[in-house]
């Protein structure tokens, strides 16, 4: 890499922060004194407070000379990105167990705590998992990644700062927003019209820095990771911004009204909350499988053909599938076939990635035996395989009209974010902490063998008990006597699902209790402590941990 | 960085020849099985969209209809019809006939209990519980209290316009909030708490209960008689059966008497077919305690 000085004073990267930071504190204040709204006035104290925060941490930072050596990677970003990741993957599971027992148990929603009912936890639980610990981890990665196989340095200097505590500002805003009763009433993209415009800002910035970065590459081409990721942040760039347009009342006050009404309102939500999924949980997510599978097993990808036919397969078809979500509504019965046919026809494209992950192993098989870390990585890819072959299935009209609104869809979301989105995080995770830490290796692998099998048997108490609920369910519902009365009543079905609702909570409080002996497990790795009685053989030495330059 | 293709010596195929961070790239072809079912999936994907509804039209064209000529819509009408024409026969038999024949008719009855067991759970479980358990503030239908009578015509007239619905021949009775509106003072509302207590067989004051007495003959006696068994005609409960619909502690005896209660159910008169009505009727007559 080309030489260069550390920085000395002020770049341009700092001053222009420095600029938007001080503009942003004075619309700051100005707002929140203009408001009436006592929600808003809570919000726009949160913002200012954290503007003025970030611009007394520029002054004391970037005065003194901010790190800014070309010819290092930037591995602060990295190192707080991961603790960010796990921080909010452990809020994430606990609000999630809550709610879960909260189904299990409805008395837990307790009356006169009402923003403590499952109605305001249930957002908390999704966007914390979805966008907390999911976005996190994918800028983490992305950050790392993007560095190190364009062998470049992440560009914008502080703006990479200003997009990660950018992004947990939104994150703070929007979980704070559901507690209160501020919503849109949007799944997945509940923050009211401020927040998404934040949102908006920060993610222009992320993928300013990571084209930057590419920009900047000294490779002639660009890895297969990087391509998923940019088309993670591109799509989403596009979904928020579409789906979020919206009519604020007043700029003074929370509530906005949506551009779309009626069923181009549905139809608008659901392309969007599909490719949610499509382009945040596993464009984004096949990113972190394509560099650090072969980064662990230490061989090379499977395909490269099937690398580039798979990514644009996947990329052109996944934005046309959400109809799936509207069978039997409102929507034009042409609509939904649409919907339907190419939900089917994305079911070899998804595959690529699978293919692709597990036959890279082939060489390497042994790993799985002696290091758990790669085993996780490669469960979450035959979870991602078993999830994107349940999706195809259930968008197939007729199974819909038996699965559609039941535990059915909750266990298949599950089965892909808790398998496929957590274990590749969990893997990718164990694999970056000694690499940017300069450890010889994790404190624990015994560890690891706890998290791995606790966690997979909570997945497995999860995924079958909501199969089993949800089959019901539907059975329940469409169930008719001689005289073509409904058998059950609703509140019949949704007694027998208690039996259910307790195990899979079960389910969710084991993988709740692996993400907490990971936290431990990275706490004493960080710390530089190495547990001395180990059954797990250490693993092979990492080429990584020496540093790239 | 090389940008040579090197042989893999595991697999026997040749490397990209990139290199990213000590990652590379195998130069295999695509698996065939993959590529022959995604060609499947398209080819089937074609085939289908020719059979069913699956394109939009030009504006005023209306949308491509598929060869099949497939509607959801048009089938769920259909089954609707259907299902109407079906149940019609005994439908017609139930309004026609008196709800005292209807339960001697074996099968008018069966029809009749499966389609009250039905809507009972839809419409009426929610307040009265499954099977008519009921809860505070919602009568149990499975027991012999009655506050409007329990008798098939009786219960009929209740589930058609209810209570204090707002319709106008719903029941209706009001009993005054003697705390509320002053018209007893704190210390004769807690007498009659012990009084109401003592009718029902509680443990009580009996001195506050005695003074409680005269009260009792002047303020609540016109409804509720006055040996406390209460008046169907308005609805009055009765006080000495120690069944309580709000609860029979003396908390929330005392909340009755300040207060007041004023509990509404609603009129299913628009919402329910006449011969729902009916079999609701001989269904809640049969849960328990029916006259």
């Amino acid at each position: 890499m080309e030489k260069s000085m550390p920085r000395k004073g002020m770049g341009l990267d700092v001053l222009t922060l420095a600029v938007v930071l001080i503009v942003l504190s004075v619309l700051g204040l100005l707002w929140s004194a203009g408001t009436q709204d006592p929600l808003l006035q809570i919000h726009t104290w949160i913002m200012t407070g954290a503007f003025v925060l970030g611009l007394i941490a520029l002054a004391m930072k970037g005065f003194a000379g901010l790190d800014n050596d070309q010819s290092r990677y930037n591995e602060g970003i990295i190192k707080a990105g991961i603790i960010a990741t796990m921080f909010w993957g452990i809020v994430g599971f606990l609000v999630g167990v809550i709610i879960a027992f909260q189904l299990a148990f409805p008395a837990l929603n307790i009356e006169g705590i009402g923003w403590l009912n499952f109605g305001r936890l249930r957002p908390i639980h999704t966007s914390a998992v979805i966008f907390a610990f999911g976005g996190n981890a994918l800028m983490v990665t992305s950050f790392y990644v993007v560095q190190r196989t364009n062998r470049a340095r992440l560009a914008g200097g502080v703006w990479t700062w200003f997009v990660f505590w950018g992004y947990q500002l939104f994150i703070l805003l929007a979980a704070s927003g559901y507690i209160m009763g501020v919503t849109q009433s949007r799944e997945y993209a509940e923050p009211e019209w401020y927040v998404d415009i934040w949102l908006t800002v920060v993610w222009v910035s992320y993928l300013l820095v990571f084209l930057g970065t590419l920009m900047k590459r000294k490779q002639a081409h660009i890895y297969v990771a990087n391509w998923f990721y940019l088309a993670f942040i591109v799509t989403v760039a596009m979904l928020h911004i579409v789906n979020n347009l919206a009519m604020p009342v007043t700029l003074y006050g929370i509530k906005s009204y949506s551009a779309f009404s009626g069923v181009q309102d549905a139809l608008t939500q659901w392309w969007y909350g599909h490719n949610a999924v499509g382009f945040f949980l596993t464009a984004g997510f096949l990113g972190i499988m394509y560099y650090f599978v072969p980064k662990r097993a230490e061989r090379p990808i499977y395909s490269y053909r099937l690398s580039i036919i798979h990514f644009w397969a996947l990329i052109f078809t996944y934005i046309w599938a959400g109809p799936h979500h509207l069978h039997y509504t409102a929507l034009p019965e042409w609509t939904q076939t649409l919907g339907m046919v190419f939900s089917i026809v994305l079911w070899m494209p998804s595959w690529g990635g699978m293919i692709n992950g597990l036959m890279t192993l082939s060489g390497a098989w042994d790993k799985l035996r002696t290091d758990p870390v790669m085993r996780m990585l490669v469960v979450s890819v035959a979870f991602y395989g078993m999830s994107t072959f349940e999706g195809p299935v259930m968008a197939i009209r007729s199974v819909n009209s038996l699965s559609h609104y039941t535990d059915w869809t909750i266990g298949h979301v599950h089965s892909g974010t808790l398998g496929w989105v957590g274990f590749v995080t969990f893997g990718a995770i164990y694999c970056l902490v000694p690499w940017v830490w300069k450890r010889k290796r994790l404190y624990s692998n015994d560890m690891v063998e706890w998290h791995f099998w606790i966690a997979t048997i909570g997945i497995v108490f999860y995924i079958t008990s909501m199969w089993v609920s949800g089959i019901m369910q539907g059975l329940m519902w469409r169930a008719y006597n001689s005289f073509g009365f409904l058998e059950y009543s609703f509140v019949e079905t949704v007694e027998a699902m208690h039996p259910y609702y307790i195990i899979r909570a079960t389910g969710g409080l084991l993988y709740l209790t692996g993400a907490l002996i990971m936290a431990y497990n990275i706490w004493r790795t960080i710390r530089g402590d190495v547990r001395k009685v180990e059954s797990v053989p250490e693993a092979e030495p990492l080429a990584a941990a020496i540093p790239a330059e | 960085m090389t940008d040579k293709p090197e042989l893999d010596g595991h697999s026997g195929v040749f490397t990209t020849g990139h290199e990213w961070d000590g990652i590379r790239e195998l130069n295999t072809p695509l698996p065939k099985w993959w590529l022959y079912i995604n060609y499947i999936s398209i080819i089937w994907a074609i085939i289908y969209c020719i059979f069913m509804p699956s394109w939009p039209g030009l504006p005023g064209m209306g949308y491509f209809k598929g060869l099949r000529h497939h509607s959801e819509r048009a089938n769920v009408a259909v089954a609707l019809d259907k299902l109407q024409a079906a149940r019609a026969a005994n439908a017609q038999s139930l309004t026609s006939v008196s709800l005292d024949q209807v339960e001697n008719d074996p099968d008018l009855l069966t029809f009749a209990m499966a389609a009250g067991r039905s809507a009972f759970g839809d419409n009426c479980a929610t307040c009265h519980g499954s099977n008519g358990i009921g809860s505070i503030g919602f009568p149990a239908l499975n027991d012999d209290v009655w506050l409007w009578g329990g008798n098939l015509d009786e219960i009929k007239q209740t589930i058609t316009y209810g209570i204090r619905s707002g319709h106008d021949e719903a029941h209706f009775s009001q009993m005054p909030a003697f705390g509320r509106d002053e018209l007893l003072s704190v210390s004769e509302i807690s007498d009659l708490t012990e009084l109401v207590l003592a009718m029902g067989g509680s443990d009580h004051d009996q001195s506050a209960a005695t003074r409680a007495t005269v009260n009792f003959d002047e303020q609540c006696s016109i409804c509720h008689a006055e040996d406390g068994t209460g008046d169907r005609y308005q609805g009055a409960p009765n006080l000495i059966d120690s069944e309580w619909l709000y609860g029979g502690s003396r908390r929330a005896i005392t909340e009755t008497i300040t207060n007041s209660r004023f509990g509404i159910m609603p009129t299913w008169e628009q919402r329910l077919q006449p011969w729902t009505i009916d079999s609701l009727a001989v269904y809640v007559h049969s849960l328990g305690g029916g006259e």
